[in-house]
């Protein structure tokens, strides 16, 4: 056995048990991970919000250098991103809401909120900056 | 070497009462998020583009800067539980997990403080 081989009081490492790398991906999987993400990303998005707010109580030139920056092609992707981030995690918190009222556990339902994360998500922001693109 | 368990000394005291709560605000936070991370949104749109006059008489209405720094409080609060959950699933070492924890609170306040500080100012006008 490799344990008796290990010196006294030294731990023997344990096998650890198989991790995410050995499944194939499923929608419900994938969702869960993307919801961790972009909870993380909008803890930093956060951040932002609290700098434009900043500059704006700071005065006009700044607000001005600031909404310059976010209205950049680069700023622009950011925010682009940031819509996204929200509306990703908006609909998968309403789909964990769903599944708080102990409903929805089924296989086929589960992949249809899933499904329904992504989509919901995509066409909300798509749609959103339709708008803000075509209303200038 | 002592066959006692944990359990041992934490038997009959009763629970902490405060098993749900984390869930609970995570759940609270997210409704009231919900809501007015649309209306949040519904502005930023509505101000993209806008000078700075504009923004200021935005936010010089109530009923403005009232959702807003009410979004700020409900994020930063949601934010800080769902950081404290990937903190504590990915950092093991003990001293590394509290000092993130600690960052991580800190951060949230800091992030609400200057939001809140800011629309307050716009708000009144100073």
């Amino acid at each position: 056995m490799a344990d008796a081989k290990t010196e006294r009081g030294a731990k023997a490492p344990r096998p650890l048990s198989p991790h995410l790398q050995v499944y194939r991906p499923l929608i419900n999987m994938v969702m869960s991970i993307l919801h961790r993400m972009t909870g993380a990303a909008l803890y930093l998005g956060t951040l932002l919000v609290a700098w434009v707010l900043a500059a704006a109580a700071s005065g006009p030139e700044y607000y001005a250098f600031v909404t310059g920056l976010l209205g950049s092609w680069p700023g622009k992707v950011v925010l682009f991103g940031y819509t996204w981030a929200i509306f990703h995690h908006m609909a998968g918190g309403v789909r964990h809401f769903i599944w708080d009222t102990g409903h929805g556990y089924d296989l086929e339902t589960i992949d249809m909120l899933s499904w329904g994360t992504a989509l919901i998500s995509a066409v909300a922001t798509l749609g959103l900056w339709a708008y803000i693109l075509i209303s200038g | 070497m002592t066959m006692r368990t944990p359990l041992k000394l934490v038997r009959g005291l009763g629970s902490a009462k405060e098993g749900a709560d984390h869930f609970w605000m995570q759940r609270i936070t997210g409704v009231s998020n919900l809501v007015l991370s649309l209306f949040a949104i519904c502005l930023a749109v509505s101000l993209a583009g806008a000078d700075h006059a504009t923004m200021r008489a935005a936010f010089a209405h109530p009923l403005i800067a009232l959702p807003i720094l009410l979004f700020m409080i409900s994020a930063a609060i949601h934010m800080r539980i769902g950081m404290q959950v990937i903190i504590e699933d990915y950092v093991h070492g003990e001293g590394l997990k509290i000092a993130a924890l600690l960052l991580n609170t800190f951060f949230a306040i800091g992030v609400a403080s200057v939001a809140a500080l800011s629309i307050l100012k716009l708000s009144f006008g100073g």
